[in-house]
């Protein structure tokens, strides 16, 4: 290859430039037009990282774990910015944004995704956590851009929640390497993951201890784990919806991520704590509270996002649990949430324009009025639910079943959670989708391509996984232990 | 040498902890904000120390940071904010002084026992270092957690900011600190250009569940 700069580095050079040019180019249509571009490079470039990796520098790093990740990620990335181009369209015919908050919009975006980007394939954890500050503070901005008393509200809240949590991840970082400090010396490979983990074994085992605790509480405020959860309905609920399709279906990935990295560093080491049910508990009280706190939603973006909660609750409990099997649901349940999630929110998103409202109680019979919107949440609302035969049925049944062997009363607990959100789904879905008209109709000037694509990959991968695809996450399952 | 090398350490970063006990019960707040400078100063002065005797010459770029910018350019810009908002003469009673001053002196007592407890093979002058930033850090989310206000809430963020470049500057030969400290100033300074530009006065929150509902867009 004789390109100029690797695919690695590519993730991170194409949303730069594209947000500075975004910054600089008037014009809603060729400003909505090359962010899809860019999104679609960054994509391309995360696609061929598949096929062939640079070697991990101090820096930067790409293995099997985050490449599932920064696809994942790029791809979700790239359909948002399809939907939001049509989202985006109709806000600013009504009113409600302004070119030049639009221009500001669009460099944000790719702010976003290169913050993301950064976080996912940082080698350092220094530089992981300055990603994710970043990542933070770009979602802030977007969330309060519609500069309402509510979107003010929600952006302040998620701002110092969110802060508080990164800070909390920062002292958890600086205790890594001080326990790393004395087996590695000082410097730089001090904070190089590569090296941590290699040489974890011999880590000082109470102060990596102290520093899970730290990173736990920190980096979980940002999962949306429960009692941390309270920035995460808000932000999700006043934001335009491409932001809260990427806030549900990446940015709490890429904090569980870095979760995930960590635990792999206490998993090294023999003396030091399993991580395990600490993450267990967590997840599993996110799982059953949400699946309560979704019965008295009244605005359906917040009713998704505790949805969301419950989900990350899920994938929290299943990384918790480890071992092979686990680890592969836990991942795969990962995918198809972001997927199935971000779908649901392209479809909210028409919807709410449509309606006018976010109120549950002004939509009502969508499947009559907007057939391809309402059967779109349907058909949404049915994966997210688990219903067999779509994806997150598969992925749900794998995390109960190799839990039920090892503790049942877990999975029985876990199980009562999900049953219990299934039910308050259905109930609103009832409302929404059937049943008289209600509320304003129109025609939705809507995109439905990104909305139908996710849906179709996670009916294909509810019926059948392509054999490379199950090795490769069989072989991620492996590396987190 | 070495001894006055770890006690003039030992005296900068207790200051900093009395400081933080010190925001803890002002009411007035002009005169958080001074404390809050005193404090930043103080961080600086033991950010510029442990350049000293690290030989580390970058950290007194952190320094540098936390004396122009947190010492003085914020405290100034939220002297002034105060003023546009017109919450100077507002005095604050959320947690009584005393509860408020009982629990700093549990959760420092808590830092002290879990710091020098899991950190025994460090070096004297990192684990005392440690378990006096995480004093600081954790007396800063008190103080975020007793305030309403907006601007007290972000000088106790800052705090807890000031407690955690004190841990990092403390870990001998920690690289990115400077970044780490850079990107904090951005942080900050988003936060209160935030304050400034849509006038937050109070966290939003208010015993009046009706008003808390209509916020969230969940009434009926």
């Amino acid at each position: 290859m004789t390109w100029p700069i690797d695919a690695m580095t590519a993730v991170l050079i194409i949303p730069l430039v594209a947000a500075a040019l975004l910054a600089i180019l008037p014009g809603y249509r060729l400003s909505a037009r090359l962010n899809m571009f860019a999104a679609l490079l960054s994509f391309l470039a995360a696609l061929s990282l598949v096929f062939s990796r640079p070697q991990p520098g101090p820096y930067l790093l790409v293995d099997d774990l985050n490449n599932v990740f920064i696809v994942l990620t790029t791809f979700v990335g790239f359909t948002t910015s399809v939907f939001s181009a049509s989202y985006i369209g109709h806000e600013l015919e009504i009113g409600r944004l302004t070119p030049t908050f639009l221009r500001f919009y669009h460099a944000m975006y790719q702010v976003l995704m290169f913050a993301m980007n950064l976080a996912l394939i940082a080698n350092n954890i220094g530089v992981m956590w300055v990603a994710i500050e970043l990542a933070t503070l770009t979602t802030v901005l977007m969330v309060g851009i519609y500069r309402t008393h509510e979107a003010l509200e929600a952006a302040w809240k998620y701002f110092i929640l969110g802060s508080v949590g990164i800070a909390l991840a920062l002292f958890g970082t600086i205790l890594v390497y001080m326990a790393a400090r004395p087996v590695i010396g000082e410097g730089l490979d001090a904070m190089v993951w590569t090296t941590l983990v290699e040489r974890a074994a011999n880590f000082d085992p109470a102060l990596l201890n102290v520093a899970f605790v730290f990173l736990l509480l920190g980096y979980g405020t940002k999962v949306g784990l429960a009692p941390l959860h309270a920035w995460l309905p808000d932000a999700h609920a006043e934001g335009p919806t491409p932001i809260s399709a990427v806030l549900s279906g990446l940015l709490l990935n890429v904090a569980l991520y870095a979760l995930l990295r960590f635990k792999m560093l206490l998993a090294v080491n023999p003396n030091a704590v399993a991580p395990g049910p600490l993450m267990v508990t967590m997840g599993l009280i996110s799982t059953v509270f949400a699946a309560f706190m979704l019965y008295r939603r009244r605005d359906i973006k917040r009713m998704f996002a505790y949805s969301s909660i419950e989900h990350m609750g899920i994938i929290t409990f299943a990384f918790g649990m480890g071992g092979p099997l686990a680890n592969f649901a836990g991942l795969l349940h990962m995918t198809m949430h972001s997927l199935t999630k971000s779908a649901i929110f392209f479809a909210v998103g028409h919807i709410a324009q449509v309606k006018g409202t976010q109120r549950i109680a002004d939509m009502g019979g969508l499947t009559v009025t907007n057939p391809v919107l309402g059967w779109g949440l349907v058909l949404g609302v049915v994966a997210i639910a688990g219903l067999p035969p779509l994806g997150i049925f598969m992925s749900e049944f794998l995390v109960v079943t190799s839990t039920f062997a090892r503790e049942p009363w877990l999975a029985i607990a876990l199980v009562f959670g999900i049953l219990i959100g299934f039910a308050a789904l259905f109930l609103r879905l009832n409302t929404i989708a059937f049943g008289e008209p209600r509320g304003a109709t129109g025609e939705a000037k809507a995109s439905y391509a990104p909305m139908f694509a996710h849906l179709g990959l996670v009916f294909i991968a509810g019926i059948y996984m392509p054999a490379g695809l199950v090795a490769w996450f069989q072989n991620v399952a492996k590396l987190l232990g | 040498m070495r001894g006055l090398a770890f006690d003039v350490a030992h005296l900068l970063a207790g200051s900093l902890v009395l400081l933080s006990f010190m925001q803890l019960y002002q009411d007035r707040l002009y005169a958080l904000l001074n404390i809050f400078a005193l404090h930043a100063l103080v961080l600086a002065l033991s950010v510029a120390w442990q350049a000293y005797i690290q030989d580390a010459s970058h950290l007194y770029v952190t320094a540098g940071i936390a004396l122009i910018f947190k010492a003085i350019v914020i405290p100034v810009a939220l002297h002034r904010i105060i003023v546009r908002l017109g919450i100077h003469r507002e005095i604050e009673t959320v947690v009584g002084v005393g509860p408020a001053m009982l629990l700093g002196m549990g959760l420092v007592a808590l830092s002290m026992v879990l710091m020098l407890r899991v950190t025994p093979e460090a070096d004297p002058l990192a684990r005392e270092d440690l378990a006096f930033a995480l004093s600081v850090v954790l007396l800063g989310l008190l103080m975020m957690v007793t305030r309403r206000n907006a601007v007290s809430q972000v000088v106790g963020f800052m705090s807890l900011e000031n407690g955690l470049v004190l841990a990092a500057t403390g870990a001998k030969g920690m690289p990115l600190v400077v970044e780490i400290s850079v990107a904090f100033s951005i942080l900050i300074a988003f936060i209160v250009i935030g304050i400034f530009l849509f006038r937050i006065r109070e966290r939003f929150d208010t015993v009046d569940v009706h008003a808390l509902d209509r916020f969230r867009g969940e009434q009926s």
